[in-house]
């Protein structure tokens, strides 16, 4: 699944951490103050003094690499300005995902990191988690909307707090396209042509990879998005829409024209050999999360640039994209229910989350408040490019059933591939048959 | 005649009865011990699993929330996986090969290359050392050993054959119509060096007389390997026939690390692992793979227990 969390790292970020921590410990009693715990805040709730709130929250983190002194960095701040402690597990990525339902059947920690869309509601649904609305009411002004959409659950209360995103674009290395003349693409038309140009001159057009299982996801995604747009997506990935229709035909029709200009070897191949190829100048082009140029060496991070996926259907235009969100949520029966919110609270207030950027760079903030000066180049285009966007999908694996991601759509995606699209009605045929035993429809 | 085998049964079934009655307090509770010990292990791990799981094969169940959440489907699950399943056949099939595989090429060769280091050639340790790193390896270490040769961007085959930094590779993990060859080829190699080590110490136990006479007797070294030394070893043989029906049947890890068992090296095992453990949760359907795989491990389970009891009167 998208495990593929970002994997930058910042070498050099960790030796200024003392002096950054002093500054921000300024900025997080501005954070607490939008969040009312400020003395008089608290005061006005009962003389809660420093003693009483002197407990431990226990929080899980899949953290990695960067991540993992980030959240240290956050978490000391939140210490510092309630005095709860707060008690980090770093769990490994992939099987944190893959144990969770046992995990939150168990005895979870108070507050753990998880994604937000389908993948939080599911859980949410299933009892595992507690509403947070209260935390929601200050955080709300905050938020983009659409996130706000993305935190709330299927019955209406908010379930989770963002911290961060990155979307999904087409990315490619600024000095190639300077050195032969290539030109963003704006339509499906120029995008081809693009594509055929770059193979004549003896470049793999289009860097695509499915060893890892869910990378075609998100061409599925844009490209449904852009030609049946958003509304129908959800809808199909939420079990609504048959698969076996001509929307989603068309959308298979569609991608199999770019198989010509897609690398060889394209099953074999992981997303960092994708991303190795971009960097190399290998590859003209690549689909796929902001978190690549983490794969990278810092010089030719750099060198990066993006375009939006082109428009294929003129009705939608580029009104949607990917942009998957990461965040928090608070489990089922927490031990210590009032720090948990409180803890959640802050991860989701602007100076938390600039100070975990600053170590983690690489993504983007969630807050609206988050200070974007400190953004690379790269990054401020990304931010605008989703504050742009009308519609944020979350991506195949969190926008749908774990189990239908995972045992059908991760297979289905292969074989189409590994086919090259000759079969396409049996294809979604199959897809539908699975769809409906799973989603019981 | 009849009366006899009446007596002795009668003294016998006394001198039974006298031994029970010698026993003591703590020869009792040592044996309630021994007995019950293991007897309530088989039961928790193996029986109660095995049961559950054939009961939840049977069932709708996210493992989400009390068994009350248990949805009963009747043989949905096994009508599904057989129909609309599409990795289920491939696994089936690849299982096959697998046993296929190590039965006729890894299981031989592990024969031979035990047979060669028999015969005392020179720097024979060394070579049995070589030939026995593979057991020593995780298969943990053998998938990632596989990406270094096979991968198509860095791979050693890749790179020597073809041009990966032009976009040119040799493609034998994700091609679906190869991988499972190059797979098989790494499978073999692990087999046929833990045969080789089982293999060769039948051989060294073997009485050498045999061969000897043998070759008084003026038979070639095949004839002598055929007729004589093969027999022999028949106890030896049949440990080999089982632990090649099971490695094959728990054939897992190298697909597993190599691209978690997808895109053509599906096998039943990981089908189940896929279907239960993970947030897909599918827990009865996993089950009911899980059973199929039971099924098809009983016919070689049943066909060795039968004949391990047909020998008891023989010996």
């Amino acid at each position: 699944m998208s495990e593929a969390g970002p994997t930058s790292a910042e070498p050099h970020g960790t030796g200024r951490a003392m002096t950054r921590g002093k500054l921000l410990a300024t900025g997080a009693t501005g954070a607490l103050a939008a969040y009312g715990l400020t003395a008089s805040g608290a005061a006005a709730r009962g003389m809660l003094s420093r003693a009483v709130l002197a407990d431990t929250v226990t929080l899980a983190s899949y953290e990695e690499n960067a991540g993992i002194p980030a959240l240290a960095a956050d978490t000391k701040l939140f210490t510092k300005a309630t005095g709860i402690d707060v008690k980090t597990h770093t769990f490994a990525h992939g099987p944190f995902q893959e144990q969770i339902n046992s995990y939150l059947q168990g005895h979870p920690d108070d507050v753990f990191t998880w994604f937000a869309g389908y993948r939080m509601q599911f859980f949410a649904a299933k009892g595992l988690a507690t509403p947070i609305d209260d935390v929601w009411k200050i955080l709300t002004p905050q938020m983009p909307p659409a996130f706000k959409a993305a935190s709330t659950g299927l019955d209406g209360h908010q379930y989770f707090v963002p911290n961060k995103n990155y979307p999904w674009a087409v990315y490619y290395r600024k000095s190639l396209w300077k050195e032969k003349g290539y030109t963003a693409p704006r339509t499906w038309a120029q995008f081809v042509a693009l594509a055929k140009k770059m193979q004549n001159d003896g470049l793999t057009p289009i860097a695509f990879t499915d060893k890892d299982g869910w990378p075609p996801m998100g061409w599925f995604d844009i490209i449904n998005m852009r030609i049946n747009g958003y509304d129908y997506h959800v809808r199909l990935m939420a079990g609504k829409q048959s698969w076996d229709s001509p929307q989603v035909k068309a959308v298979f029709n569609k991608w199999r024209e770019l198989f010509p200009y897609y690398s060889e070897g394209t099953l074999g191949l992981t997303w960092q050999d994708g991303a190795a190829q971009l960097e190399n100048k290998q590859a003209g082009m690549f689909l796929l999360g902001g978190f690549l140029t983490g794969a990278m060496k810092p010089a030719n991070a750099k060198d990066v640039d993006f375009f939006p996926f082109p428009v294929v259907n003129p009705r939608w235009g580029q009104d949607s994209i990917d942009a998957p969100i990461d965040g928090y949520m608070i489990s089922k029966s927490p031990k210590n229910l009032a720090g948990a919110k409180k803890l959640v609270g802050f991860l989701g207030t602007a100076p938390a989350i600039d100070a975990y950027l600053k170590i983690n760079s690489g993504n983007l903030g969630s807050n609206r408040r988050t200070n974007t000066a400190k953004y690379s180049p790269l990054q401020k285009k990304e931010a605008k490019l989703i504050a742009a966007t009308k519609h944020i999908a979350q991506y195949m694996d969190r926008d749908t059933r774990p189990d239908f991601a995972s045992t059908v759509m991760i297979p289905s995606l292969q074989s189409f591939i590994s086919d090259q699209g000759s079969n396409i009605p049996k294809l979604v045929q199959s897809i539908e048959k699975q769809k409906k035993a799973i989603f019981g429809t | 005649m009849a009366g006899d085998i009446a007596t002795s049964a009668r003294v016998d079934g006394a001198r039974r009865r006298k031994r029970a009655v010698r026993l003591s307090t703590g020869d009792r509770i040592a044996m309630t011990v021994m007995v019950g010990v293991p007897v309530l292990l088989t039961g928790a791990l193996i029986w109660f699993p095995t049961i559950s799981s054939i009961g939840l094969s049977f069932t709708n169940w996210d493992g989400i929330g009390g068994l009350h959440t248990i949805q009963w489907t009747g043989t949905t699950n096994y009508r599904q996986i057989a129909t609309i399943y599409p990795p289920f056949w491939p696994a089936f099939r690849h299982n096959l090969f697998w046993l296929g595989a190590l039965a006729f090429v890894g299981t031989p060769l592990g024969m031979f290359l035990a047979y060669q280091l028999d015969k005392q050639i020179r720097g024979s340790r060394f070579y049995q050392s070589i030939f026995y790193i593979p057991v020593v390896i995780a298969p943990a270490i053998i998938g990632l050993i596989s990406e270094l040769i096979l991968s198509p961007q860095q791979g050693l085959i890749s790179s020597l054959f073809a041009d990966p930094r032009h976009g040119h590779v040799i493609d034998w993990l994700g091609d679906p119509s190869r991988s499972l060859w190059a797979v098989l080829v790494l499978a073999c190699w692990r087999h046929a060096s833990y045969v080789m080590i089982i293999y060769l110490a039948g051989l060294k136990a073997l009485d050498p007389t045999l061969r000897e006479a043998a070759a008084i007797d003026g038979a070639s070294g095949t004839r002598t390997y055929f007729r004589v030394v093969l027999p022999a070893l028949k106890p030896i043989n049949i440990v080999l026939v089982v632990i090649t029906v099971i490695e094959a049947l728990r054939a897992f890890d190298i697909v597993y690390i190599i691209n978690r068992g997808r895109n053509g090296l599906e096998l039943l095992s990981v089908l189940i692992t896929g279907n239960i453990i993970g947030e897909a949760s599918r827990i009865g359907y996993g089950s009911a793979i899980a059973v199929v795989l039971l099924t098809i491990s009983l016919v070689p389970i049943v066909i060795f227990v039968w004949n391990s009891f047909q020998e008891v009167p023989e010996s």
